[in-house]
């Protein structure tokens, strides 16, 4: 780890944990994805009061309820905006946001691109399990256009799947990194790198649904370090994403574009607005 | 005979400078102490063509539009014809045309005008520099007396910086005006105004929203553009930093509603401006803030409807999706500013009632409120600012959505240590853990009732004048009060007794006041400008009104005139 944990810490990752007993499947990726939030939150030895977790609907969608942190559960596709309002309001917080790959490349893709250009400072943590686990196992945009496995498309999406890596660089994110959950160390070490960096970091956790893509068990065997080091040069992470198989993990861009985030002092009483109104 | 009040419309295409002169011509009647609004009205084309600058101004407060106009001005008739209808002619008006630009249209020869023709162009090339709208201000401040001073001393601001041959022309153009209008008689003078006056403001509707969002506490505006409520964005975006706050222009409204529920999630009063389309986009996380009972404010300035209907004029048609757009039983607040200058103390009494209550509130202004410009009394400090109920104790017994006598629970804010908690907009127990059962849907569809109906929402609901034990009652909201009270003036001027009762407080119908309000009407006449009569099927859905009612309502883009009502009330 990057980071070094200190010597006592003030926190531990069950600071971090909530009573309540994820709904999710034995052996569901996002169990992992959980733990490595709450393990770069220790790293950082962030008092959990000071960091929001918001997220959409979906299986993942229900993680900020197992955290000890302000969390909010919004609706389906919603959670970048709602973080982003958050963070621009209270840069003093820590604002993380999580949800599923429907949730954030589907519904809520429109959110996912501007979110990329705006940079606002906060880590988005997408648990990409191609398939819309809540709604039992329908396509999701990064779906292999073959798959058969869904009621509503037997013959599979026949849509070429989303890259959601590509598509955040193109749309101006300035730290794009991927791991697979069954690798909780470098998912936690690539959160705490997206909630150093300043500005958007967008970390795409490949994420198995075992109850509806239970052949996702083999990612273990194909996921591979793609991205030993992050480049700072576009032009070179555009190609090594040509080369990008869709399981090369690692941390693969981090641009040096400042985050977004308007402020102002105040400088007048809001009653001294209506002056200029006087005639 | 002098006037109270006179209406004069100012037409031209693009390049007559009938804005320009219809705002100077407003500002310097303030300043001559004369009271007035301003309107306008554009031709289909996004810039240029034709346009029409309508004003009126009187020695009493007006804030809405008089049955016609007495005088129109038409530097040229361009596509006249296509929007005359936004310009019927009082009787004894007068129409002054130039003659180059040909005959007075037919559309005007039914109301039968005094036509009275001024070579406007000829006259403004007799000047150095001269242009039409300024002869058209000299001819119209002679007209209705208004002293030609307070034109100049207008203008010398305006024209500061372009040079001393720029004042010059504009006078000699308005000594031109002048003197054509001594050709002119028959047209009576405004009456001299109150010289014992205090401060008096200039502003629009959505000026006024948008001031009365920041007084009230809003810190926050995220949003996205829309006609006609795109102003008070243009107004919050520079103001907001001046008290410490920013608006965000959003990739669309579900990020501008959902913006709002994060940064108001961070205890920061949030509002966003928007129209009928962009309201139907943030239904479903209007929804959310009531789940979540996370504040907001959403100032909605209708525009003619459905979908993109008529997005420059105005209309009183999303009562209906204000009030029942939202999913499941989703209680929430709904008001509607009674006027122009009513726009400041509406919005600021709704992120009041947000912030208490911890629901959204949708404020109904339209374009009529929001896009013309009064002049009016300063208006009286509003002691309503948004406070937010939060938790006394911070430790692992906070609830957030605990069941209180009030149905208001104490929110904790992120950065409060021990009360952490995550806002749910799945069903959830009094710790908003998510649950489906039974009790604790009940029990949180009970409490998010009780606190917004059960609330005291105290006289700030309604407005009444007139008499007060009239048997006729005007019963209206919104930018339709402004008529209604004139008609209302009007009737009783003819010595009838009638009552006005203009509600602030649309949702949650506040049915123990309306019923209040009306005991003893025999005649309840609902006024409101849209097709349906939203409004009086609100009511009727949940009261028995008095005595007979009578719906009156008709849709947009032409704004309701005060005679309609009134010849609604004489066959009473
Ligand atoms: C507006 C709206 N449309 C549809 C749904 C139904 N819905 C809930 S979750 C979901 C998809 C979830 O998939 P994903 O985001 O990939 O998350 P996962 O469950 O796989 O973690 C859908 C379609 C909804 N809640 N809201
Ligand atoms: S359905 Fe799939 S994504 Fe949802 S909890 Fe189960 S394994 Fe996880």
């Amino acid at each position: 780890m990057d980071v070094p944990l200190e010597e006592t810490p003030v926190y531990k990752v069950k600071s971090y944990k909530s009573d309540l007993k994820p709904i999710w499947c034995p052996g569901c990726g996002d169990f992992s994805v959980l733990s490595a939030i709450m393990r770069a939150l220790t790293e950082l030895q962030l008092p959990p009061h000071q960091v929001s977790l918001v997220s959409g609907i979906g299986c993942s969608s229900r993680l900020p309820a197992y955290s000890t942190l302000y969390g909010f559960h919004s609706v389906h596709g919603r959670a970048l905006p709602v973080a982003s309002g958050l963070k621009l309001s209270r840069p003093d917080l820590t604002v993380l946001a999580v949800g599923g790959d429907g949730d954030g490349f589907s519904i809520g893709g429109n959110h996912f691109i501007h979110a990329c250009r705006r940079n606002v400072d906060m880590t988005y943590i997408v648990m990409d399990n191609s398939v819309y686990g809540m709604t039992k196992g329908q396509a999701s945009p990064t779906t292999d256009p073959e798959w058969p496995g869904s009621k509503l498309t037997p013959d599979g999406p026949g849509v070429a799947a989303f890259k959601p890596l590509e598509m955040a660089l193109s749309a101006g994110a300035t730290f794009i990194a991927r791991a697979f959950s069954g690798d909780p160390l470098e998912v936690a070490r690539q959160i705490c790198e997206g909630i150093q960096h300043p500005g958007f970091s967008f970390v795409h956790v490949l994420s198995p649904c075992v109850t509806y893509r239970p052949e996702q068990k083999t990612w273990r065997e194909r996921v591979h370090e793609g991205f030993p080091e992050p480049t700072d040069d576009r032009r070179e992470a555009f190609l090594r994403l040509l080369d990008d198989d869709a399981f090369s993990t690692g941390i693969l861009y981090k641009g040096r574009t400042g985050a977004f985030q308007p402020h102002a002092e105040a400088t007048t009483r809001a009653v001294a607005l209506g002056d200029q109104f006087v005639i | 005979m002098a006037h109270t009040s006179v209406s004069i419309a100012l037409t031209g295409s693009g390049g007559a400078g009938v804005m320009t002169a219809g705002q100077s011509l407003l500002d310097a009647a303030a300043k001559a102490g004369f009271y007035g609004l301003m309107g306008r009205t554009l031709g289909p084309q996004i810039r240029g063509g034709e346009s029409a600058a309508l004003l009126r101004l009187g020695t009493h407060p007006v804030q809405g539009t008089d049955d016609g106009y007495d005088i129109i001005v038409a530097f040229d008739w361009g596509n006249f014809a296509r929007f005359h209808d936004e310009m019927p002619l009082n009787p004894g008006s007068v129409v002054i045309a130039d003659p180059h630009n040909g005959a007075v249209p037919d559309v005007l020869a039914p109301s039968n005008p005094h036509v009275v023709m001024v070579p406007f162009h000829d006259l403004a090339k007799g000047i150095q520099g001269g242009r039409v709208n300024m002869v058209g201000l000299g001819l119209i401040a002679a007209l209705i007396g208004l002293d030609q001073a307070f034109l100049i001393e207008r203008l010398s601001r305006q024209l500061a910086g372009k040079g001393a041959e720029a004042l010059a022309a504009s006078k000699a153009g308005l000594e031109a005006g002048a003197g054509a209008a001594a050709a002119i008689t028959g047209v009576a003078p405004l009456s001299a105004p109150d010289p014992a006056r205090g401060e008096r403001w200039s502003l629009t509707g959505n000026e006024a929203a948008g001031l009365g969002a920041i007084q009230g506490g809003v810190r926050f505006c995220a949003a996205y553009p829309i006609t006609p409520a795109t102003d008070v964005l243009e107004w919050l975006a520079p103001n907001l930093p001046k008290v410490g706050g920013m608006l965000v222009q959003c990739e669309d409204e579900l990020a501008s509603i959902n913006m709002l529920l994060g940064a108001s999630f961070g205890g920061t009063p949030s509002v966003t401006a928007t129209s009928g389309p962009g309201l139907a986009l943030m239904t479903e996380s209007l929804g959310l803030a009531v789940a979540s009972e996370t504040p907001l404010v959403v100032v909605n300035v209708q525009r003619g409807g459905p979908s993109t209907g008529i997005p420059t004029k105005s209309e009183q048609s999303d009562l209906n999706i204000a009030v029942h757009g939202l999913h499941g039983d989703a209680p929430h607040v709904v008001t509607a500013p009674l006027s122009i200058g009513d726009c400041l103390f509406t919005t600021q009494w709704s992120v009041y009632l947000a912030e208490s209550l911890q629901t959204p509130v949708i404020v109904l202004s339209d374009q009529v409120l929001g896009q013309s410009r009064a002049i009016i009394d300063r208006p009286a400090d509003i002691a309503f600012i948004g406070r937010r109920r939060v938790p006394e104790t911070l430790d692992a017994s906070y609830r957030r959505y605990e069941l209180t006598a009030d149905g208001i629970s104490p929110m904790a804010l992120p950065g409060m240590e021990g009360a952490s908690y995550t806002a749910e907009g799945l069903e959830h127990n009094p710790f908003g853990h998510p649950s489906t059962q039974t009790n604790f849907h009940e029990e949180q569809l009970a409490k998010r009732r009780r606190k917004v109906e059960g609330f005291d929402y105290g006289d700030p609901w309604a407005m009444t004048a007139g008499d007060p034990d009239a048997d006729i009652v005007v019963l209206t909201w919104g930018s339709s009060t402004e008529p209604a009270r004139e008609a209302m003036e009007r009737v009783r001027a003819e010595g009838r007794r009638v009552r006005l009762v203009a509600a602030r407080l649309i949702a949650p119908v506040p049915v123990d006041r309306l019923t209040a309000a009306l005991e003893g009407a025999r005649h309840v006449v609902v006024v409101e400008q849209n097709h349906s009569g939203q409004y009086c099927n609100l009511l009727r859905a949940h009261m028995d009104l008095p005595g007979t009612v009578h719906p009156l309502h008709r849709p947009g883009p032409l704004p309701l005139r005060p005679g309609e009502i009134v010849d609604h009330l004489r066959g009473l």
